[in-house]
């Protein structure tokens, strides 16, 4: 996929080029790309004259950010303390052997990335998985099959 | 709705409120729907559009006001619908439910009784107004209680409510002296989980010289199972901002910022929403209602690292660096944001001072205990059957949170542990719930309050494996920049993970304990310095669990996996099929109607079948 250098330009500059919003520009970049792609952080180290060590060090430093492609659906599974009392990890595992990917991974169609997060605040509902923004709670293994099907 | 207009000055404030207060009561019923995210995952918003839709078919509306509102704590119990000014209380409610609710309730003052709150299992014992539901009535919501009031996206419903009423109070009756004075006075305490009297970090940033000064708000709420700081913002922004506005003027700033956690999109949003509103209205900006005071807030969004919830990392990320901490000789007071004298307070302290000064330092100190004036909002989650968010004075006792308010343990099963204070703080057992919880008792029995998290844990919790949980979380979390952090966690991780896979050995424990007390002592930051809580507080109080998993290789509550077996006791099972269906190995064999049987060579303990069964035929040992 190229990479559309129009809109790195346009998020760099509705930033006014400032070094302070570096993490709100990487931040948009990663929504509008749904990854940081090598050639965006190039022009915008080029177009800001921040070397790209630096960038290259918030963007690995941050979780929200991924240097790799990443899948169509987002699936985070909830690993809050709530939801790892309430069976969390089992649902994680399952949803591992399920896609072929470890946590963390996205499948090879680009389908799904799979992730563990810490946390969504919604402990009520443990444990919880949420894919794209659809929050599903008191999720049970048996129920996963039929929760991803509509995505695939 | 009051278009968008300039508050010229604080009689024009007043004469608002008035005015919203008149339109206002005009309006006989108001039925306020929980919109907050726990409740919005069980449909809240497609609830809030089915009664403006039915309202308004039914024409309604100068009768009857639809509102969806900020959290009202109660999430085990959502989509909550609250119908004022009786304030009938109806729990899980459904799209089915709207006709019946606006025919019954609403035109002819008839409760439905399914819809209501049931005391007991049986479900006989009905209760109609939220107020008398055991879950709100021992609780004491100061801070929390507007957010069942208002839309957090309506600035006329704050101001309706008396709010940004303190800030005027503040600017024109008050020297920032005189502020300082009043929070020092009020006893009030950090809420983020460190406890530092808030009083005294202002002054101490007011009289730290230079020009620009900056007050932040850290919303960076990153504790596993804390959520009240979400809700506050997400329920009730401009309280936030209206303390902050406070602060500000007390210590001398005129720019605040929001540190805010990318993980909670609907917080951001009614942030967003509400700053927007506060500048239209001039209450930020300049000249706010013409006292020659000026402030400006922007809000940030976190990159996902846990660390920035420590202060010196958040104002490294704030700058647009790696969120990496640094040590504490420099306060942060005096250098903090781009080195200049900063002010960090964490959301619910913000939310608590428009309160204070509203109602009063005395009446603020009244609540409490000694040391900890005032209330602390907790998430209850974990094992418990009422989770939700709740508001307590100082030292309410942990039983009373967990029995009395949380309903106890779902079941039927036994209480083990409540852990307090996020991955910071520890666990606390069953003989200790009759502490009261406040900074310096928790503190005392080896947790701490922490930003206010509270993990109840059944008999089903492995000990081992809660420590092993934190460690392994932290790890992760660790900006890496320090050695002991860095390395103390990675070598603890490792042990842990070595006793509950049954390989650990003779002096682990002792091992563990000495790890500890290097990474208290000499870590860079908060993050390390008490990443062993969780550890050491098992270990104080659960140390036969860990002699369990080395002496016999046995997990006593089941979990550890390579220590567990699973299989199925014949006599409970009717050969339903149901964990032949799951098991995702194909370690399940039996005929419909037979007892089944786990192959233990091809098992691999995922537990699908044990969650399948409806018979507790799948035994684990």
């Amino acid at each position: 996929m190229p990479v559309d250098l129009e809109a790195v330009h346009g998020i760099v500059e509705k930033h006014g080029y400032m070094e302070s919003s570096l993490i709100a520009i990487l931040q948009d970049m990663q929504s509008t790309f749904n990854y940081l792609p090598q050639k965006a952080l190039r022009e915008v180290s080029k177009s800001m004259n921040i070397p790209l060590s630096r960038i290259y060090a918030i963007a690995t430093f941050y979780k929200t950010f991924s240097l790799r492609p990443r899948g169509r659906h987002a699936i985070h599974v909830c690993l809050g303390t709530a939801c790892h009392v309430r069976g969390g990890q089992r649902i994680l595992e399952y949803l591992e052997r399920k896609l072929g990917v470890k946590s963390g991974g996205t499948t090879e169609d680009l389908t799904f990335t799979l992730e563990r997060v810490n946390c969504l605040g919604a402990c009520a509902m443990g444990p919880m998985v949420v894919v794209d923004q659809k929050y599903m709670g008191k999720v049970k293994l048996d129920k996963i099959d039929s929760i991803l099907k509509p995505y695939k | 709705m009051a278009g968008a207009r300039r508050i010229a000055n604080r009689l024009e404030l007043d004469a608002l409120r008035k005015s919203l207060l008149t339109s206002r009561s005009r309006a006989k019923t108001l039925i306020t729907i929980c919109a907050g995210t726990g409740c919005l995952a069980w449909g809240a918003d497609s609830l809030v559009r089915g009664f403006q839709k039915e309202v308004k078919r039914r024409g309604l509306g100068e009768k009857v006001e639809v509102k969806g509102t900020g959290c009202h704590g109660f999430c085990e119990r959502g989509p909550l619908v609250v119908i004022r000014p009786e304030m009938i209380c109806y729990v899980n409610v459904r799209g089915k439910d709207i006709p019946e609710i606006i025919s019954e309730t609403v035109l002819k003052g008839n409760v439905i009784e399914r819809l209501l709150y049931a005391k007991d299992p049986s479900g006989r014992k009905k209760i109609v107004r939220e107020d008398d539901i055991p879950f709100y009535k021992l609780q004491k919501r100061i801070i929390f209680g507007s957010n069942g009031q208002i839309d957090p996206t309506s600035i006329d419903d704050y101001i309706s409510i008396g709010g940004y009423g303190a800030l005027s109070k503040a600017l024109f009756e008050m020297t920032p002296e005189e502020i300082i004075e009043a929070i020092k006075r009020s006893g009030l305490r950090g809420r983020g989980g460190g406890g530092f009297p808030t009083g005294v970090k202002w002054d101490a940033c007011r009289k730290a010289p230079g020009q620009e000064k900056f007050v932040i708000c850290n919303a960076d709420e990153g504790d596993p199972g804390a959520y009240m700081d979400r809700s506050l913002l997400e329920g009730n922004p401009h309280s936030v901002i209206e303390g902050m506005t406070i602060g500000s003027y007390a210590i001398g700033a005129n720019q605040g910022y929001v540190f805010v956690r990318n993980e909670y999109p609907l917080a951001v949003q009614n942030l967003i929403i509400a700053l927007q509103q506060a500048k239209e209205y001039g209450l930020l900006g300049e000249d706010i209602l013409d006292s020659g005071f000026n402030f400006d807030v922007k809000p940030s969004r976190g990159g996902g690292a846990f660390v920035c919830g420590e202060s010196s990392a958040l104002m490294a990320s704030l700058e647009g660096k790696v969120g990496e901490p640094r040590a504490k000789y420099i306060h942060t007071v005096e250098r903090g944001l781009w080195d200049k004298p900063s002010n960090v307070n964490n959301v619910e302290t913000w939310a608590n001072i428009p309160v204070i000064l509203r109602k009063g330092v005395d009446w603020f100190t009244g609540i409490g205990t000694e040391g900890s004036k005032g209330t602390k909002i907790f998430s209850l989650v974990g094992n418990i059957k009422n989770t939700g968010l709740v508001e307590v004075p100082m030292g309410t006792t942990l039983r009373q949170i967990v029995y009395d308010i949380g309903g106890g343990i779902p079941n039927g099963k036994v209480f083990k542990a409540v852990q307090t204070g996020g991955p910071s703080g520890g666990c606390i057992p069953d003989h200790l719930l009759d502490s009261p919880v406040d900074f310096d008792r928790l503190a005392e029995v080896g947790s701490m309050m922490g930003s206010g998290g509270m993990i109840v844990m059944d008999e089903d919790t492995c000990m081992v494996d809660v420590a092993r949980y934190f460690i392994s979380f932290l790890q992760e979390e660790s900006c890496g920049k320090c050695t002991p952090c860095r390395e103390g966690l990675l070598q603890m991780g490792e042990i842990l993970t070595n006793i509950c896979e049954g390989k650990g050995r003779r002096g682990d424990i002792e091992l563990l304990e000495e790890l500890s007390i290097v990474m208290k002592d000499v870590s860079l930051c908060a993050l390390g310095g008490t990443a062993p809580n969780p550890v050491l507080s098992t270990l104080r109080y659960f140390r036969d669990e860990y002699e369990a998993h080395i002496e016999d290789k046995r997990c006593p509550a089941g979990i550890c996996k390579a220590l567990i077996t699973y299989s199925i006791e014949a006599t409970m099972c009717n050969g339903c099929h149901a964990c032949f269906s799951v098991c995702p190995s194909g370690a399940i064999a039996g005929e419909k109607k037979k007892p089944h049987l786990i192959d233990g060579e091809k098992c691999i303990k995922c537990g699908a079948c044990r969650e399948a069964c409806n018979f507790q035929a799948v035994i684990v040992s």
